[in-house]
């Protein structure tokens, strides 16, 4: 009996309707609740005290005076937590190979990175606590930090239980590759990549309220978190607690990115605070602190080469990965995944016959990294895009053809890729077609070339790519982490007609209330208003893992649609029985149930009223049940891969080195969108961290691995003014796994991006005789350089 | 920490509170007066979540002492709705989704309102100046733009 998704001409039909997100008022008037809004009875502030130096020593730690001080209500080191909390370590059994050291809520004998926590002060207020903090006494003796990426490989182990700093290696050889490039008509071109350590920066900082009620013997945590449940586990296994005596509440997070989604050290150690001082500590990282501890991601150097034909096909693609990871994997999804995710990625889009890679990943003295939105994406398609540029610009082809004519063919599914990825459908053809005519690639030539003949240097950068979107449980759950994937809502019919949902996917502003009110009120034929979505709670909500990699809609909204499926069959089943009518001869419509002639015939607010009041007038023995819960993961594919291309079009000031953006494009297939406002917002945002990442994003260090950009004015993210229009066109290849088919569109804009704008810098300079600007950012300085003008 | 007696008006009331000298207005109105709506987001003047309005000029709430604010005149975002001064800026920015978290958008439309206050049909280009100091790590600021735009023809 239901209608088709595409069918948008029946009443209250949201599939592919741009509705304003249901939260959205709310946060215009100020009314958010983020986690430093929230303020408890005997509330303390947690202020941590971090290590001033990469790699040291602890001695001894005082903290007598910063305890005698007035309104302090504990000072708290690694060893008043040992009894309390046990340590973890940071490896997956999937990864082979892959090792790290146990890691506490504060660091123990030894500090491994400038930033890494020692000591936590809780005072009634965040002022006093630092003050407090500012009191400890640590005697240090400074060590020698590790140095940079591959040469780390070779110094001593920091950790020396493990021997080296070679945290995890992995090797591909898909055969072909070495006899591919000996061949004599093979076109080689190599480079160098390197992209620049960066982080998320989410406006809102990590924030966390600890509340241990001893009264209870429980633990509720406010935490601004992508994967509550996670955290549920997490807390329940080191903490000794039951999981029902932990309850993780996320309420409005501000900003995420996959920062919000690890185990932190200072997070853990303001709960353990809380358990010993039996009161509730709150947590908010100030922005220094953030520079400092939340996970950084994508320190790569990547050589590759890249073997073409004479007549332009692909033959045969290398790369050999160093990355650095910092002291320690992070816990519990590891630091090995971004790498690994980096040689499975690189050359897939394209029909390649040849593949080999290895991925070498090194401990640092650095802030540890992790997955930070579009993990391994822009890294794989900066390097695979980038060898393309070069080989058109070797082979004399222009550089749109010679990726029309290597990408995968439409018509070539279900397709694996050299490294193993299995795509169930893909529309990598279509979708550079389109990007292609929305920018009119012809027209922007001509502009290029009637540019330069006036002395000003536009370039025309182009990137595919495919996204990894939706995983089960082949990311996480089988290497042992506590990390569900699939996701349950409850679909509950009130008595009035209306519907609550709870979910256990999460919303950090990407509209995922909206998305599964929508799916709900399609599903039942009801106004969305009249849909209320509850999520990140862990009491209030089914069981699953949250909002990560691009999960909530493709795996949260299936599992949404189906629970309001089982729900019509339960509504139509009570009206059935009450109309003595056979309930596949009715359907929902418009807050109605109506027979097969499409007339109303009875109101969902009388379904709800005899269901719940008056269960005495329905046939004996039948039970209304109108709270449905179910659960959903894909089961055929481990991920969903979704695709894309993107373009850039800038123009380079050869005397300054200033990039300024003219536009960028971007053609995307999550297969079903569901509400295009949501997702064409949610691309343009993917896009500018991508810019970012191309132009402006760094984390520098010094040689004694002091971080240099520690504060918003030196850590350089986009603004307004420096972004251009971002067009973003569809394609729609819906998976066929689930009856919804979308797919995720979370991190196609930060995967194609860097690429786009790196190789449109390299178009820009060409007649100039630069040499290739490989590295990420691509600063004024070193445009400059690349012109030899430095 | 000795705490100073501070009067001022903020939201159209008048404020009679104490805070210690070193408080900054940022942190006066979100944990004295419990405003919560101006956000924290960098404490360095960079990001522009804390704009608010002082004596009719948005202002980073976390450069400004409050006791430098003895006897003026604040505004934040819960004031701005209740008078429904900001409504079109809200209304829009509801109807184009230029908001995605949310953190940074109280700030945003303090800002805007300042823009649509001194030009009446700004261009796309003098919007992305006007607004480069507040940032959006959620969106491309491309719907942000829009939706100024879209208020200031309200």
């Amino acid at each position: 009996m239901d209608n088709p998704l595409s069918d948008l001409d029946r009443p209250n039909s949201y599939i592919g309707r741009s509705v304003p997100r249901p939260n959205a008022a709310r946060l215009l008037a100020g009314q958010g609740r983020y986690v430093d809004d929230l303020r408890l009875p005997r509330m303390l502030h947690a202020a941590f005290l971090r290590s001033p130096f990469a790699h040291a020593r602890i001695v001894s730690v005082d903290t007598a005076a910063a305890r005698a001080m007035q309104g302090v209500a504990g000072v708290f080191t690694r060893a008043d937590m040992d009894g309390v909390c046990t340590p973890w370590v940071g490896t997956l059994a999937h990864f082979t190979g892959l090792k790290s050291a146990p890691q506490g809520p504060l660091a123990g004998e030894r500090a491994t990175w400038q930033g890494e926590p020692v000591a936590i002060v809780c005072a009634r207020s965040r002022a006093e606590a630092e003050d407090a903090a500012a009191l400890i006494d640590i005697e240090w003796e400074e060590l020698e930090p590790l140095p940079p990426l591959a040469a780390a490989l070779e110094a001593a182990p920091l950790h020396p239980e493990l021997r080296d700093n070679l945290a995890f290696t992995r090797a591909v050889d898909v055969g072909g590759a070495d006899s591919a490039f000996a061949l004599e008509d093979s076109v080689v071109v190599e480079a160098a990549f390197r992209t620049g350590r960066h982080t998320g920066v989410t406006l809102e900082p990590r924030a966390i309220l600890a509340d241990w009620q001893p009264g209870e013997e429980k633990l509720t945590v406010h935490h601004s978190f992508q994967a509550p449940h996670m955290m549920r586990e997490v807390l329940s296994k080191h903490l000794a607690l039951p999981e029902a005596a932990v309850r993780v509440v996320c309420g409005d997070v501000g900003g995420s990115f996959g920062i919000k989604v690890h185990i932190y050290p200072d997070e853990i150690a303001t709960c353990v605070a809380s358990r010993l001082l039996g009161r509730p500590v709150k947590f908010i990282a100030d922005r220094l602190e953030s520079f400092t501890s939340d996970i950084h991601c994508r320190d790569h150097e990547v050589a590759a080469r890249l073997a073409v034909g004479p007549d332009g096909r692909l033959r045969a693609l290398e790369m050999d990965d160093v990355t650095g990871i910092g002291p320690y994997s992070v816990y519990p999804r590891t630091s090995a995944v971004e790498g690994n995710q980096v040689v499975n990625l690189t050359g897939s889009w394209y029909a390649l016959p040849a593949y080999k890679a290895r991925l070498r990943v090194a401990f640092q003295t650095r802030t540890p990294t992790c997955q930070y939105r579009a993990v391994g994406h822009p890294v794989a398609v900066a390097v695979t895009e980038g060898l393309m540029d070069l080989a058109a610009e070797r082979l004399g082809m222009d550089p749109a053809a010679l990726r029309r004519l290597n990408l995968i063919p439409d018509d070539a599914y279900p397709h694996t890729s050299p490294a193993g990825l299995r795509f169930e459908a893909l529309s990598l053809q279509k979708s550079f077609d389109k990007l292609l005519a929305m920018m009119d690639y012809d027209a922007l030539r001509r502009d290029q070339a009637e540019a330069r003949s006036r002395g000003v240097y536009r370039g025309i950068g182009l990137a595919s790519f495919v996204e990894l979107t939706n995983p089960g449980p082949a990311f996480y759950g089988i290497g042992g982490a506590p990390i569900s994937a699939q996701d349950g809502t409850m679909v509950r019919l009130d008595p009035g007609g209306s519907v609550t949902v709870s979910s256990s996917v999460t919303e950090q502003g990407q509209g995922t209330e909206a998305v599964l009110a929508q799916v709900v009120a399609h599903q039942l034929s009801i106004p969305v208003k009249d849909v209320r979505v509850v999520t990140g709670d862990t009491e209030r909500t089914p069981y699953g893992g949250g909002t990560w990699a691009s999960r909530g809609a493709g795996i949260g909204g299936e599992s949404a649609l189906q629970a309001a499926r089982a729900l019509k069959a339960n509504i139509l089943a009570l009206a059935g029985a009450v109309m003595q009518a056979d309930p596949s001869d009715l359907d929902l419509r418009d807050g109605q149930v109506v027979d097969a002639a499409g007339a109303p015939r009875m109101a969902m607010a009388e379904v709800g009223r005899l269901g719940y009041f008056r269960v005495d007038l329905l046939p004996p023995g039948f039970q209304p049940e109108f709270s449905v819960i179910r659960h959903w993961l894909p089961r055929q594919y481990p991920f969903a891969f979704t695709n894309g291309a993107q373009a850039s079009y800038l123009e380079v000031d050869p005397d300054t080195g200033f990039v300024k953006l003219l536009g960028h494009w971007v053609v995307e297939d999550c297969g079903t969108v569901i509400n295009p406002l949501l997702v064409d917002e949610q691309v343009r945002g993917g896009v500018v961290q991508g810019i970012g990442a191309a132009l402006l994003e760094e984390c520098l260090y010094d040689e004694r691995d002091n971080l240099l950009t520690g504060s918003m004015a030196d850590y350089l993210v986009p603004m307004m003014g420096e972004m251009p229009d971002i067009a973003v066109g569809h394609v729609e290849t819906p998976t066929k796994e689930s009856v919804l088919g979308a797919k995720g569109a979370g991190e196609a804009g930060t995967a194609g991006a860097p690429a786009a704008v790196m190789n449109a810098i390299n178009d820009a300079l060409r007649p100039l005789g630069a040499a290739k600007i490989q590295q990420q950012p691509a600063t004024p300085e070193r445009i400059l350089r690349a012109l030899g003008k430095v | 920490m000795s705490e100073t007696i501070l009067r001022l008006t903020v939201n159209g009331e008048a404020v009679e509170a104490t805070a210690p000298a070193r408080t900054h207005l940022i942190d006066f109105l979100r944990e004295r007066l419990e405003l919560t709506g101006s956000h924290a987001g960098c404490e360095h003047g960079v990001c522009g979540a804390c704009t608010v309005r002082v004596n009719g000029d948005a202002v980073r709430g976390c450069l400004v002492l409050a006791a430098a604010c003895e006897g003026a005149e604040v505004w934040t975002i819960e004031g701005l709705t209740a008078t429904g001064e900001v409504a079109a800026l809200q209304e829009a920015f509801r109807e184009r989704n230029a908001l995605q978290c949310g953190f940074c958008t109280p700030g945003m439309i303090v800002a805007a309102a300042e823009l649509l206050r001194d030009v009446k049909s700004p261009t796309r280009e003098e919007i992305r100046d006007h607004m480069s100091g507040n940032y959006c790590r959620c969106t491309g600021y491309h719907a942000i733009v829009d939706a100024i735009e879209t208020a200031s023809r309200a």
